[in-house]
This record gives C-alpha cells, structure tokens and sequence, in this order.
C-alpha cells in the first residue's frame, strides 16, 4: 500500500482515490464525475503528448490534465 | 389540460435523441436571456393532456459554475415545470444518479427515463428498475431512445405524475455527524426568516451556503446582508474546523456522502453486474488505435482535413447555384429597369446583399452536419484530448482546431461557419478567445487579395509566399488568443474533467434536425442584419453621386469619341447595343471605338468611387495609412473590404480607374499595380499582412456577435483587429524602408 498522486500512476495500473485535495470549480467539477475517496480508477491512455491523462471509473471513461491529477492522491495496492 | 416538464441528464445520456424521438419536428429553438445557452422546446400530446417539453442544457450537476448549470436551475426554479425527466445513461446509473439526488433535493418530482438499457445489458450491467424506484420513490422507465422503444411508458409515467399533482418534500439526505447539525440550524433560521424561500427550500439554501455556491451567496446578499453574514460565519467556523480535523472541505463532504447515499441505494440488489467492470469494450478497441500515439495524430488529420473538404468541397455546387440564381436576378434586373440609384439600389444593395446572406447557407449546412457527426459520434472529444496539451498553452481548448480550420486553417475556409463551428466548445472563456481569433485565418475571400498582391510582386516565390501566409495566419491567431487570455479575457483555463463517451453511431434524424435549426437560425437572425448592412455599405460605395457638372464632361467626352468615329461605325456600334449583344463580332475599328468608350466608363466609375462617402474616408485616412505604404486608392478598397475582402480587389480595380475587376482573374490589375508609382513589394507585403489581420468582414463581425453573445464584441473585434494589422503593417513597412526595401 503506497499513497502517492494520481499522476504517477503508469498506464493500466489501477488506484483507489485517497483525496481529493482541490476545491472551487476544479474541485466541485472532478467530485461531479464520480472521482471521490474510494473510488476506483485504471489510467487507461495518455494522449499523445503524455498530458492529458484517460482515466477509467465506474466503467466510463474521463481525462483529466496532469496538473489536475495533481490534487488527487491514490492508494496503490502493491 | 396543459403542463410544463422539463428532460435533464449527462451530456451523452441520449437526451437530444429523446427530445427529438418525442417531439419530432415540432420544436422551437431559441436562446435564455441573458445567455448564449440554447433552449429547445417542443410539444407532446397524450390522453388529452397537452405537454409543452423544455430540453433543458445537458449537465453533470447544478452547480452555479457554468451557464448551462445555472440556467438549468433558474429554469426549474423559477418555471416551477411539473417534473424532470431525468434521462439516466444506464451503464452509468451511480455518476448519473448524482444529478438525480439533486433534483430531488431542490424538490422537485422526477420521473427517470432508463436509458441505453440495451447497451447496459450488452456489458453485463443488470438493473432492477423496480427495486430503484421503490428506493428512490419515484417512476422508473427502461427506454432505448435510439429505436423509440419504451418511450410510450414512459410519457404515460409522465402523465400519472403531472395529473396527481401530489407536491413533493425536498429529499433529506444526512452528510454525517459533522455537517448535519449545521444543516439543520441553518435551515430552521433560513426558514424562519423566510430568507430566499420564495424560490428556495430553506434546507438546500443552506447546503449551498456549505457547498460555497455564488449565485445563491449573491442573492442571500442582497436579500437580508445580516442573516448572510450570519451564515457565511457559521460556514467558515465549519470549514475551520473540517479543516482542522480532517484536512478537508465541506464540499469535499457533501459530494462525497451524496455518493454514499448512491451507493447504498445501488447495493441494495439495484445493480447487480456479470464480468469485468473495467473489461475492454469495442470503443475501448477503437481509442487504443485512433488515439494512439503516432497513430491518432494522423488520423486525427485526415478527419480534420475530411471535415474541411466536405464543407468546402461539396457545397461548391449549392453555393454556385445561389450565386447563379441571383446573378441571373441581378441581370434581370439591370435589364428592365431604368439607370438610376433605384436601379443600383436594387441590383448592387438588396440583390446582391440577400445572395451575400444566402450564399453562406450551404456552407454553413455542410459545416453543422459534418461537426454534429464528429460530435455525436463521440470523435470530437477525442480531437480535444488529443489536442489540449497544444491549444492549452495559448489559452484554448482543444476542439479550438475545428474552428481554425473551418476558418481558413487550411487556406480558403470562411469564418462565418468558422465562427460558428465554437459551439461545440463548453468553456466559454477559451470558446470567446477562439471565436475572436479565427477570423485571422485566410478565408477563401481573402486568397483573391493575396493572389492579385503576389503575381504582381513575388510571382517567382509564389507557392513560398502563399505557404509563409498561411503559418503567419496560425501564428498571429495563436499568440494574439494568448494575448487576450491574460488580457480582456483573463481567467484560470477551465478544467479539462471531461467524459469521452463511448463511439456511437449518430442517428440521421438528429443529424438534420440539428443542422437544420442552426442554418435556419443563421438565415433568421443574421440575415435581416445583414442585408441591412449590406446596403448601408452600397450606400457609402455610391452616395454622394458625382456633381452634374462632372457627369456632364464624362458625357461629353464620351460623345466627342463617337463623334470623331467615322459613321458607318457610330452606326454599327449602335445597332449591337440595341441588341445587346455581347458576343457579336465588331470590326476593328468599332472595337478600338469600344475600348476609348470603356476607359471613359471605367475612369467616370473611379471618380464616382472617389467622390462617394468610402472614397472620402479613403482620402481622410491617407495621411495616417501612408505611415503602412497605402494610399486613398489601397484605403477605399479596404473599405470596401469590409463587406467581403475579396471586394478589395475589384474596388482597387475601379480605384485604378480598370472598371471592376473580377476577383478570380485580376492579371490586368497586377500589371497595373507592378508599375503603379509608390507600388513596391515591400507595400504588397504591408498590405498583405494588414488583409490577414484587420476587422472580419461584417458577416463575420455579425456572427462573432451572435455567438459571444453581445455587439461589444462584435465591435472589440473590428476595432482591435485593425488596430493590430496596422501596427503591424506600419512596422513591416517602415523597417523594410529603413532597411532600403
């Protein structure tokens, strides 16, 4: 078990949101999509210039910037 | 009987397809106040009970973050409709459940349509619509809005809710130990001082207090400023304190027990799933290859390049035809009636102005039906991911590129369609620096511009040139976006948290539906302004007309020729004017005789030109444009620019005294302007960039104005715009002079 942010997380490996570490806009919109502690997420893709990040939760997909992953913090199982 | 309701959900929930699956063609489109956000509304009848159907913007939650989410919640605030039919992605039921939750919390009855059941059970995803509707307390109906399937079980729920009227109580969904006590006191004295419950339930006032929302902070303000502070304190003593102890925010907690609260719901046997929840799907398949590293640049190319060919490329044949068809009114016109201004009225104002509106029509087609494909497919949310990293750094969105490139991105777009092509853009301060910009690129009506400058100066470096134009087009709408970001349209980027929807094959009827309502719009509410401007530039091209007195020397010059001609000629020259022949042989003599009368015309039009108000400005503004190499004639032509800047060259024709230039054949201007005095290439390049760069034509300005949704930008764009390109113009022009250009 590490914690560590979202955005180091490598392709196809899976996460367990920790915290969500951003508030206002940013903030309310990733709470929106689902991403919330608990929550489970596989990086699925990065687009072609490694920013931003495809992630897969709750069997739909969503990108995120890498500096928005930022405020994201994930357990990793190891 | 009659009844409001209003369709809700997630973009990509299949909303529009059940607004057009119910209403058909029977909808009325139009705009909230205030807002470029559009509101569709529709009719639907059922057991005698008339529903008038709002198709409400789609949105994730009702936060007063966007302007489609506050419309929303204004509407169902203020519009008090019947009920919400939430339109639920059923693969998705617990990120989707969470709009239902709020709904619910505002107090409203919501009936749920069930939507895509087809591709939830395709995936393994089993729901119990029963057992969700007894939890929830309310109708719950699978539809598949594509086929139509349960849309008729789903209206007669509809109809049992409107005709019960039974009022509903605001869900009560508990947010743990912390934040409850703080609720529920803030709720009794919100309730007790009536604050807002006019439009809101006391409770939710105060979850969006906790929750930070400005728009209701704004209203509590004004409403009673002692009982907000009060508030405001209450709320920042709990944030202290959440803060504190847990590292987190009240909002952090709200999401996340609301969520909670969805998931006891779906554990409670309403979801039960067979397989993999993160399983590759065929759209998974698709993303692997089309936006694969190398892969997906160059397919996203062929799109972009497919888009661009299908706007331009097919609707050359309709926009031919609107231009025959008015050409062939404008002939008639000049045929029967009398020389005069109602005449020049008529065929170079109105006739001319309504074949300008509609010529734009089929471009405009083409370019909505070619981006709701890539929209409704779902490609175009892949274009702005695979773009982001690139359009971010100037302070754009990724999707920025469809605009450009419908703009003249690629060398002879329009940027009336261009302009249009934003819509697809959510985050409105990256869509209005787009919108500002894309007129920059080089429209097909500029090339003509380019062309006439480039045979006459640079004829050896012509397809160097014409390249260099076209990255200098990018580059000056990159970098000025850029400008403006941190300047008039400053803010934080908005955040790229954005669903990439499963690939979808769009259906037809919502494909011409939708292209059918945005070009009937364009015709409508742009097309009465533009006539009208249209004319009122006629007007400044001919008024005032020469004195008399001139008139009557061009007259008599053109009688002396005549007169000097020998009389069998004079004769001949006559009898093919009545004919009005234009093919007919004349002799060489007669021929010559043409040519002397032809030079006259051409140089009494100049004159005319030059007398007219457009010509007076020209003259006015030659002291300061000399500073950029152009003179009064270069200044009338870019006038006349302004009604569409391929008129630059057929004005510079008549300023030259060459009669009108056609814009796709202007050799003969070119030799003229090589050795015009005071012509170098150093002017052709000054006045090249300034084309680039100075106001949008007026259908664009008009556009541009519709879509940001205030003249002021309208106006910001023609006066910034021409500010820039002349800067720059200057700064071309007088370095090269100083360095011996």
């Amino acid at each position: 078990m590490t914690r560590q942010n979202l955005r180091k997380l490598t392709e196809r490996q899976s996460a367990v949101i920790a915290a969500v570490k951003a508030d206002g806009e940013l903030g309310r919109r990733i709470r929106d999509m689902g991403l919330v502690p608990g929550t489970v997420v596989t990086v699925c893709g990065r687009a072609p210039l490694y920013d931003p990040v495809a992630l897969r939760v709750m069997g739909y997909t969503l990108t995120l910037r890498n500096n928005e992953a930022d405020y994201i913090e994930v357990v990793v199982e190891d | 009987m009659e009844a409001t309701i209003a369709l809700a959900g997630n973009p990509n929930s299949g909303k529009s397809t059940l607004f057009n699956a119910l209403t058909g063609a029977r909808q009325r489109v139009g705009n909230y106040p205030g807002v470029t956000v559009e509101k569709k509304e529709g009719r639907y009848e059922l057991n005698g009970i008339k529903l008038n159907i709002v198709d409400l913007p789609g949105t994730y939650s009702l936060t007063a973050y966007s302007p489609e989410e506050v419309v929303a919640r204004d509407f169902l605030v203020d519009q008090r409709p019947a009920l919400v039919v939430h339109i639920v992605d059923a693969a998705n039921l617990g990120r989707n459940l969470y709009l239902t939750l709020q709904f619910l919390e505002l107090g409203v009855p919501v009936v749920i349509a069930l939507n895509m059941i087809d591709v939830a059970v395709e995936r393994g995803i089993r729901i119990d619509a029963e057992k969700l509707a007894h939890l929830l307390r309310l109708p719950v109906v699978p539809t598949v809005a594509r086929s139509g399937k349960g849309k008729e079980a789903l209206m007669e729920a509809v109809a049992a809710v409107v005709q019960s009227r039974a009022p509903i109580d605001p869900l009560f969904i508990s947010y743990g130990n912390e934040i409850d006590p703080v609720l529920s006191e803030l709720g009794r004295r919100i309730q007790a001082a009536g604050f807002l419950t006019q439009r809101f339930p006391a409770r939710w006032t105060a979850l969006k207090y906790l929750e930070g929302d400005e728009q209701v902070r704004a209203l509590g303000a004004k409403a009673d400023p002692r009982l907000h502070a009060e508030l405001e304190a209450a709320v920042a003593r709990l944030a202290d304190h959440l803060q504190s102890t847990a590292d987190t925010y009240p909002e952090a907690v709200i999401a996340d027990q609301r969520y909670g609260f969805i998931s006891l719901i779906l554990k409670q046997g309403v979801v039960t799933r067979t397989g993999d929840l993160n399983r590759l799907f065929l759209s998974d398949k698709i993303d692997q290859v089309v936006t694969q590293r190398f892969v997906g640049p160059l397919f996203m190319a062929a799109v972009v390049y497919g888009l661009y060919h299908f706007t331009f490329g097919i609707s050359k044949a309709p926009v031919a035809w609107v231009e025959g068809f008015f050409g062939g009114l404008k002939g008639l016109a000049e045929a029967h009636l009398s020389d005069g201004p109602l005449k020049s009225l008529i065929a170079s104002g109105i006739i001319d102005g309504a074949g300008g509106v509609l010529g734009y029509t089929p471009l405009i087609m083409f370019m909505f039906f070619g981006i709701s494909l890539l929209e409704d497919s779902g490609y175009l949310a892949r274009v702005a991911y695979m773009l982001d990293r690139v359009f971010r750094a100037f302070g754009l969105h990724g999707s920025s590129v469809m605009a450009f490139v419908v703009s003249g991105g690629i060398a002879g777009g329009c940027a009336v369609p261009g302009v249009m092509a934003t819509r697809t853009l959510k985050s409105p301060r990256e869509r209005l620096a787009t919108l500002l910009t894309a007129p920059f690129m080089n429209c097909g009506a500029k090339l003509p511009v380019f062309a006439l400058l480039v045979a006459a100066f640079f004829e050896s470096h012509e397809a160097l040139v014409m390249l260099a134009i076209t990255v200098l087009a990018w580059a000056g709408a990159l970098l000025v976006a850029k400008l403006l970001r941190v300047t008039v349209i400053k803010g934080a980027a908005t955040p790229f948290v954005m669903e990439l929807p499963p690939y979808r094959l769009p259906t037809l009827k919502g494909l011409l539906i939708h292209t059918w309502e945005r070009t009937w719009q364009y015709i409508k509410k742009a097309g009465t302004v533009i006539l009208a401007i249209s004319i009122l530039l006629w007007a400044m091209m001919s008024f005032p007309q020469l004195p008399e007195v001139v008139q009557a020397q061009f007259e008599e010059r053109r009688a002396a020729v005549l007169a000097a001609a020998p009389a069998e000629i004079a004769a001949e020259m006559a009898a093919v004017e009545k004919e009005a022949g234009e093919g007919v042989e004349l002799s060489e003599q007669a021929q010559a005789v043409k040519e002397q009368l032809l030079t006259i015309e051409a140089e009494k039009a100049g004159a005319a030109l030059e007398h007219s108000i457009a010509g007076r400005i020209g003259r006015a503004l030659e002291g300061v444009s000399a500073l950029a190499g152009f003179d009064w004639r270069t200044n009338i032509a870019l006038v006349g620019g302004f009604a569409a800047k391929e008129v630059v060259v057929s004005t510079l024709g008549t300023a030259y005294s060459l009669g009108e230039v056609d814009p796709e054949e202007s050799g003969s201007l070119s030799e003229k302007l090589a050795a015009a005095p005071g012509w170098r290439p150093l002017t052709a390049l000054s006045l090249i960039v300034f084309t680039m760069f100075y106001a949008p034509c007026f259908v664009a300005v008009v556009c541009i104005s519709r879509e940001a949704g205030t003249w002021r930008w309208g106006a910001f764009s023609m006066i910034f715009n021409t500010l820039l390109a002349f800067t720059l113009a200057v700064l071309i022009y007088q370095t090269g002079s100083a360095l011996g250009f």
